[in-house]
Formats: C-alpha cells, sequence, structure tokens
C-alpha cells in the first residue's frame, strides 16, 4: 500500500516538475507537430487516405517515443545535475520504485504528444479519423504508455551506472521508429529484423493503437505490449541492486 | 554501543589520465581511519578541501563501499546491511545543490516523507514541526528555485530530519551561507544534540566546530592527525605562540624561508581585504619576530602582533604537518 502510494505521489510530482520546465514544455509542444508535419507531407504524396491514417497514428506515437527515449536518460543526468540523486539513493525505499515513476511522469506526457499530433493532422492537413473502437483505443494508448515506461525504466537503470548513457536514449530514438513499424509495415524490412521488433514493446503497442482505430482486433497485440513492459520492469527491478552497487563501487553516484 | 565506529576504513578511487595511452592510477582518499561516536554525541571531522570528509561521511551513509576496513552505524554495518543503516539516518550537505527546485518547499519535503515512509497520517504533522523548526514556515509553497542559500539549506536540514533519524550526519552544512545564515542552521545544529540525536558534522570552518562539537578528530589527506576535544586540541599548542605580520604581497620564496626557521611550526598567509597576514606558530621560548622580517626584505610590512594559540592556528599546524 506504502509502495503504490509512493509511485502515485513520484509520479504526480515528477509529472508537475515535468509542465513545469519552460524549455521540457516548449520541446514537448513543439516536437511533435514536426514529426507529424514531415509524416504527412511523404504520406500526402503517395494520394491514398488510408495511408495518411496510417501515418497519422505513426507520427503520433513517434512523438510519445521521443518524449520517453530522449528524456528517460536525461532525467537521471538532471537528477545527477541536481544533486538529487545520492539523496535518492541514500533513502531506504528500492530504487526501481524512485525510478519507475519518473520514467512513467515522462510516458505520461507523451499522451499529449499523441493528441497534438492527431489534431494537427485533422486541421492542418484534414485527416479526418474516425475510431472504430474508442474504448479499445483508449486502453491501447494507456497501454502504450505503461510499456514505455517500462522501456524507459529500463533505460533509467543502466544510466545511474553510466553516466554517459543518456547518449544512447537518443541514439535509440529513430531506429525504434523504423523498426516498430510507426511509419511504414514491417513487412517491408528484412526478414532478419522481425525478432528485433517483436522483441520490442512499442511495435505492440503501435499496431494495438491503429487496429482499434481503424476496426481490428487490438487485444493480442495489447497483450503482448503490456507483458513485454511488464518483462521490462521486472528486469529492471532485478538489475537495479546490480548497478546500484556497482556505482557505489566506482564511486559514479556523485559525478555529473 | 558506540553510535558511529569505523575501523580502518579505506576508500581507493581510479582515474585515469592520458587521452590516447590512458593509464589507470589509483588514488587513496582515505587511508585507514578509525574513529567512534557515542550516542548523543556531536561529533566533528575537521580538515581541509580533498582531505578525505565528504568520503568518508559517503561510506557511512553507504554511498560508497569502503575499499577496506569496516564502518558501523547503530551497530549495523553499512555495506551488509545498507538498507537498514539508511532507514535510521539523515543526511544534509551544504551547497544549493539537492533541492528539487521546480516544486515547492513543501513538495520537496512531502516526495521525501515519501521516500522514507513516513506514515500518510503523520506527514503533514510532521512538514509543519520541521518548517517551523528550520523557519520556513509561511515560504513553504513557492517554489525552490526562489529560495535564498539560506533557505534552500535549511530545507535541507528539514528533508534530513523528516523520518526523526537516530543519527545526522552534515556535511558542510554552512558551506556558502551568509553569516546569518549560518548563524541560523548552526542553532539548528545545536538543538539536534539537546533532542538526543547523535550527529557527525564535517567542516573546514574552526569556530563551527569549537562551538558545536563535543569531540573533533582533525583529518588530513585521508589521515586522522589529532582527536580529541577541542580544548585538548588547543592544549597541544599552546605551548608555543603565534606572530601575525600584515603584509602586502609576499612572494612564495619568503613563505618557504620563513618555514624553513629553525623553531618555526607552522605557517600560513590569510587574505584581509587588500593585505595579507602571515601567520607564523613558533615553538615555546622561541623569539623569531626579528628573524621572520628579516625574511620579508621587499615586502611591504604593516602591524606586527605576537598572540597565544587559538583552535585555528592548533588546526593549521596539524595539517601542515
Amino acid at each position: 500500500m506504502s509502495s503504490l502510494r509512493l509511485l502515485a505521489v513520484s509520479w504526480w510530482l515528477q509529472f508537475k516538475m515535468i509542465m513545469r520546465s519552460p524549455f521540457d514544455g516548449f520541446g514537448n509542444v513543439i516536437y511533435p507537430l514536426f514529426f507529424a508535419t514531415t509524416a504527412f507531407f511523404v504520406f500526402r504524396a503517395g494520394d491514398s487516405p488510408r495511408t495518411l491514417i496510417y501515418a497519422s497514428f505513426g507520427a503520433a506515437v513517434m512523438g510519445m517515443w521521443s518524449s520517453v527515449s530522449t528524456s528517460a536518460g536525461s532525467a537521471m543526468q538532471r537528477e545527477r545535475w541536481w544533486g538529487t540523486l545520492e539523496l535518492l539513493v541514500t533513502t531506504p525505499r528500492h530504487f526501481s520504485l524512485i525510478l519507475l515513476p519518473t520514467t512513467l511522469g515522462l510516458a505520461t506526457v507523451g499522451i499529449y504528444n499523441l493528441a497534438a499530433t492527431l489534431l494537427w493532422g485533422r486541421f492542418l492537413f484534414g485527416v479526418h479519423l474516425t475510431i472504430a473502437h474508442p474504448l479499445l483505443f483508449a486502453l491501447a494508448i494507456l497501454g502504450t504508455v505503461l510499456s514505455f515506461a517500462g522501456l524507459g525504466f529500463l533505460f533509467a537503470v543502466s544510466f545511474v551506472r553510466f553516466r554517459a548513457a543518456w547518449v544512447l536514449g537518443n541514439f535509440f530514438e529513430y531506429p525504434v521508429w523504423l523498426i516498430c513499424g510507426f511509419l511504414v509495415p514491417l513487412s517491408f524490412l528484412p526478414d532478419w529484423v522481425h525478432p528485433i521488433s517483436w522483441a520490442l514493446a512499442p511495435t505492440w503497442g503501435m499496431s494495438a493503437i491503429r487496429e482499434s482505430a481503424l476496426g481490428g482486433s487490438p487485444l493480442p497485440d495489447l497483450g503482448a505490449c503490456l507483458g513485454l513492459g511488464l518483462g521490462y520492469i521486472v528486469i529492471g527491478v532485478l538489475v537495479t541492486d546490480r548497478v546500484l552497487r556497482a556505482a557505489r563501487v566506482s564511486g559514479s553516484l556523485s559525478l555529473t | 554501543m558506540a553510535a558511529i565506529e569505523a575501523a580502518d576504513l579505506r576508500r581507493t578511487y581510479k582515474t585515469h589520465t592520458g587521452t590516447f595511452r590512458r593509464r589507470a592510477k589509483e588514488i587513496e582518499a582515505v587511508r585507514g581511519i578509525s574513529f567512534a561516536v557515542e550516542p548523543g554525541e556531536l561529533f566533528g571531522l575537521l580538515g581541509p578541501n580533498g582531505a578525505g570528509k565528504t568520503t568518508t561521511i559517503k561510506m557511512l551513509i553507504t554511498l560508497l563501499i569502503p575499499t577496506g576496513g569496516s564502518a558501523r552505524v547503530l551497530g549495523l554495518d553499512v555495506v551488509r546491511q545498507a538498507r537498514e543503516v539508511r532507514k535510521r539516518i539523515g543526511y544534509v550537505f551544504g551547497g544549493e545543490r539537492g533541492v528539487y527546485e521546480r516544486l515547492s518547499g513543501y513538495d520537496n519535503l512531502r516526495y521525501f516523507a515519501e521516500l522514507y515512509g513516513v506514515p500518510a497520517r503523520e506527514q503533514k504533522r510532521r512538514i509543519e514541526e520541521l518548517l517551523e523548526l528550520v523557519g520556513l514556515k509561511g515560504r513553504e509553497h513557492e517554489r525552490a528555485e526562489g529560495y535564498s542559500r539560506g533557505m534552500k539549506q535549511r530545507l535541507h536540514v528539514a528533508r534530513g530530519l523528516l523520518h526523526d533519524p537516530e543519527v545526522l550526519f552534515l556535511d558542510e552544512p554552512t558551506m556558502g551561507l551568509d553569516p546569518v545564515g549560518a548563524r541560523e542552521v548552526r542553532a539548528t545544529i545545536a538543538s539536534l544534540t539537546e533532542a538526543g540525536k547523535t550527529v557527525l558534522l564535517t567542516t573546514h570552518y574552526m569556530f563551527e566546530a569549537d562551538a558545536l562539537c563535543d569531540r573533533i578528530a582533525v583529518i588530513s589527506k585521508g589521515s586522522i592527525v589529532a582527536e580529541g576535544t577541542p580544548l585538548d586540541l588547543k592544549r597541544g599548542v599552546a605551548q608555543g605562540s603565534v606572530v601575525e605580520v600584515e603584509v602586502f604581497g609576499v612572494a612564495d620564496e619568503a613563505l618557504e624561508r620563513v618555514r624553513a626557521l629553525g623553531g618555526v611550526v607552522a605557517v600560513a598567509v590569510e587574505e584581509r581585504e587588500q593585505a595579507q597576514v602571515l601567520v607564523v606558530q613558533t615553538e615555546p621560548d622561541v623569539e623569531l619576530t626579528q628573524a621572520i622580517l628579516g625574511h620579508l626584505n621587499g615586502s611591504d610590512v604593516g602591524r606586527i602582533s605576537r598572540r597565544e594559540p587559538t583552535l585555528e592556528d592548533a588546526y593549521v599546524a596539524l595539517v601542515s604537518e
């Protein structure tokens, strides 16, 4: 009960901090609109309304992913700069309970990215979206947010030990757009890429969002997305103690 | 049972030199120190920058794993029982870092109250009490980014006390504060031992250690060079005397020559407005004023005085050895 309360309070305070940062706020407002604009221009050339709808959901999830992948790493880096990382480690809570709400807060901002992209497409490019299963669509978004938070959490655990690892967050941003089928269907990619795509929750989250919006059956995709997200969290929790011990041995917690 | 116990505690860091030909180098930050702090005692770890104070404190609060020796807090091993130790200690460090600037002071405390597992029903009352104690009542709902350095420091103290820890580690808590702010923080520290807390304080301010600490260990280059009450340490140099010479620009070579004089225990230079003050500690019954002035040829010399040694002189003598 106390752990759940910690998760809820920490999530809310992290969310508050993200929303109060003028630079983060500006980036979060502007960034997804660039993705959307690029995607709409590229796919409008194809002259197929279905392709454009496909692209608009892809661009929306791109924004969500970018928000998580780049900020999960920099969030830990910021804790170092602020001098709060050491304070967090000296508290008696399991460190994963401290990290998880941070990445969950970042993933929540991703919901805005998704909404902003879809509205941008609607009003600027005239892409009319009809959501076939609104409830399942909402669930698919929630599941995707949770799985992104799980993946961000796994990243963040490694960022605690390796100071420069936040760069990896940026590195993972673009390949995931391609590998997880945000912009082009997975069938366009070489066969050897498919196992990598299947191991990444964003692939299934993306598919669940599209299926629920376009009238398919999103539940298997949603299940895979949540299962993988949970898997990332379990792995993260298991390695947290080892990573923290390594950081305490190397003395890297106080380094910025 | 001692509240804090360090036995032959050591810590080395690995660092690298060179860009293309990288060479690993080991730096010994703490070289086998031992001390014990009794329950309810305010113990000072005193030393210059880089002496190993912060490294020692970080090993005791479980942030660093020692490379040798052992340490126990309230009988708990800081490596094997780290989580138990963390429940029972508080940690406060000096400076402006360690605060979530975009959150209010209240939210900062609320977050750490959750992290320390302060029961939900008690949180509000506890936070209110601490805001009152550190004098932040009325400003708690403002964002911490607008707080002065002193206010942030007091917020740190409140955070360190949220879970009512038995032992508090204060790492240079008055660093960078103006005299009024520092006095307020010192008053809060003094009230902690009155409330029965055990406190380990690191500082390089002599008068702070003198005013607050029951006992002091002087640490220099990773080793403890003296330990005792402030009075014991003063007695260590009370036999000699101190010559202070006001100079305007003193060359390093002149300092070296003064240092080499027979009967000189320690030499330090203090900056005072436009002038510098050369502080020379001498052995008992030695008159060196003329010899010192003889080596300062070429420098403009102002006021010259002779006085009894203070705790600061004891400290300078110890860390200069």
